[in-house]
């Protein structure tokens, strides 16, 4: 049926024209349904997404309330709030990011700056290795290195942060690496003809360049972490009071205390449940708005680089 | 000649000048990356000597020592089976939508909304998963519900839908489901990488040569992406096996080694069992929970480097 697309007489539009048209009906007709598969898939793939924020939304909105943000839930029963949990996240995830950063960018500046030979390699596999690292297991860690030097049952908000350091160190490094390996060459070069000195080079030139990137992608690695529940779980326990020093006593944080609250709900059940969902509710908020400021960073902040 | 006589003077003096401190300061900044680098690969080693040595009593003790009175591997193996059988439903239900997410965005949608939908698909992996574990049990799993009991009535000749089905909907089917939706993102994406990069030549020259468009992604796209959807599988898997919080809380486990995936009773996870029996343990009941996660540890260790591995050897090609 195709013949006639072979007559040398025709051209080349034309000769596309008439294919088109020629097609049989078999292969028209596959054509159709697999990409209103792959449209459908897409689609499936997208609901939960959009199921789970709109449920989160519905749910979540009714547990919220001032007190929810500042009280804590000592002695309290069924009511209290959320503040000590809130405050939680902001010491451990903070301490995490303490520790993550530094260590992260200077590795991320040694792996493309100066790295070579066996150390480099090293580096490389084991942070694809730390990368798959469960995020369990690293909480097991803090605990059995924290456990052999404080003895059994111990619990800090420092402990959790260790956790979190495990899984956020691989993410920074990855992003940072990323972003200095686009720093073009002739601005290193630039700078050593002028006889700037290659930790300066590194400091004054390589690094304001690649300055939104790496704020970037501490955002992102921050967003990850700070909904992390399993980790903080066997670190850092439950607890209904406030406290702000990691260094010691337990610590509350969103995460937990959302899967607290619904585990181990109070006399009144219903309230438990609101405040689980407030507290997811939070959590997504504050996930959601570092990834958007995170891009917008990104767009207005990153170098043009000609 | 004058001129350049005294530029390389200039040179001179200017490195002569600041010569020690530019050598000092070069120094201490090399020095510093270095010793991060080296913090890293400490603290890795870390995680691997720690949870040994915290886990190790768990391996030499007697069944009567440890919990629910079985010896360490009578311990683990029920949960290792659960593990894999909840990754393993993830994997093959996530990895085909993945795939048709990705050929999606980047060969269907038209291309001004690419950009947009890829960072809708990443919005997933963002969502915490305890917020995944409260959708599960409150929403996905009452909503499935009838479907088990469908499942049961018509296919309940398959023994992964033997039944009786779950009234709470808090089985393994779903529990697979959610670790589904949890892994998408990342398998989606390394894909989604791969097929973008699709040579224009393979494709354009299939369009020329008349090819529809699904034959041309069928003939090119996917040929090409072949390798790369398998490491993303690897990589989703490896997430899947580690997940911890959405199995916790969705999962009603009784320890039952069995391929019902409907039923009410269900086998747990080593990463779940470990965050339902943690924060209550104490003893030798606290190595044996640590060393299964260092059994876990290892199974996701080999699941990464198999996804690695494959990466590599189609990179090399």
């Amino acid at each position: 049926m195709e013949s006639s697309a072979h007559s040398p007489a025709l051209g080349q539009v034309q000769t596309s024209r008439l294919l088109a048209s020629g097609l049989g009906w078999r292969r028209r007709s596959v054509n159709i349904v697999m990409t209103a598969l792959i449209a459908g898939a897409f689609v499936l793939a997208m609901l939960p997404l959009f199921s789970l924020v709109f449920e989160v939304a519905k749910r979540g909105i009714p547990g919220l309330s001032a007190e929810f943000f500042t009280s804590d839930a000592r002695g309290v029963v069924g009511g209290g709030g959320a503040a000590h949990a809130i405050v939680g996240t902001l010491v451990i995830t903070g301490v995490a990011a303490v520790i993550s950063v530094p260590i992260g960018i200077m590795a991320a500046i040694y792996l493309n700056e100066y790295g070579a030979g066996r150390l480099r390699r090293a580096l490389t596999f084991f942070v694809d290795v730390m990368t798959g690292i469960p995020s369990i297991v690293a909480g097991l860690f803090a605990y059995a290195l924290f456990e052999l030097f404080l003895g059994p049952g111990i619990r800090l908000g420092v402990m959790g942060s260790l956790a979190l350091s495990v899984l956020m160190i691989p993410i920074v490094i990855r992003s940072a690496e990323e972003v200095l390996k686009i720093v073009p060459n002739h601005l290193r070069e630039a700078a050593y003809a002028l006889g700037t000195p290659k930790w300066k080079t590194i400091t004054k030139v390589v690094l304001p360049t690649a300055f939104a990137g790496l704020v970037t992608g501490v955002m992102i690695a921050v967003a990850r972490i700070v909904g992390e529940t399993a980790p903080l779980l066997v670190t850092t326990g439950v607890v209904d009071s406030m406290n702000t020093n990691p260094f010691q006593g337990r610590m509350q944080n969103l995460a937990v205390y959302a899967y607290n609250e619904y585990r181990s709900p109070g006399v009144m059940k219903q309230a438990s449940y609101d405040k689980a969902w407030a507290a997811a509710l939070t959590l997504i908020a504050i996930v959601m708005i570092l990834n958007i400021a995170a891009r917008f960073v990104y767009r207005r902040y990153k170098t043009e680089i000609r | 000649m004058a001129s350049v006589d005294t530029t390389t003077n200039a040179g001179q003096l200017l490195a002569a000048a600041s010569g020690g401190r530019r050598r000092l300061g070069d120094r201490v900044f090399s020095r510093t990356a270095v010793v991060a680098a080296v913090t890293i690969l400490a603290l890795l080693a870390g995680v691997a000597i720690f949870l040994l040595s915290e886990g190790f009593p768990a391996l030499t003790a007697s069944a009567s020592e440890l919990p629910e009175g079985k010896t360490f591997i009578d311990y683990v193996a029920p949960l290792a089976f659960g593990t894999v059988l909840a990754s393993a439903i993830a994997a093959v239900v996530a990895v085909p939508l993945a795939v048709a997410a990705a050929l999606f965005i980047t060969h269907v949608a038209p291309p001004r909304l690419a950009l947009t939908l890829g960072y809708l698909v990443d919005l997933l992996a963002a969502i915490p998963s305890i917020i995944y574990g409260l959708w599960g049990i409150f929403v996905l799993g009452p909503a499935a519900v009838p479907v088990l009991k469908w499942l049961e009535e018509k296919l309940g000749f398959i023994p992964f839908f033997k039944g009786p089905a779950s009234a709470t909907g808090r089985t393994m089917l779903v529990a697979g489901l959610v670790l589904a939706v949890m892994i998408l993102p990342i398998v989606s994406a390394v894909a989604r990488e791969a097929f973008a990069q699709t040579p224009r030549r393979l494709k354009e020259g299939a369009q020329a040569l008349g090819a529809t468009r699904w034959e041309m992604i069928r003939m090119t796209v996917l040929p090409f992406g072949k390798s790369s959807v398998m490491s993303g599988a690897m990589l989703g898997l490896g997430r899947a096996l580690g997940e911890t919080m959405a199995v916790t809380i969705i999962l009603s486990v009784s320890g039952a080694v069995t391929f019902n995936l409907i039923g009410q009773a269900n086998p747990s996870t080593i990463a779940a069992n470990i965050a339902l029996n943690f924060p209550e343990s104490s003893g030798l009941a606290i190595n044996a929970l640590i060393a299964t996660g260092l059994a876990l540890f290892a199974i996701t260790l080999v699941t990464n480097m198999g996804a690695r591995a494959i990466i590599a050897r189609s990179n090399q090609e």
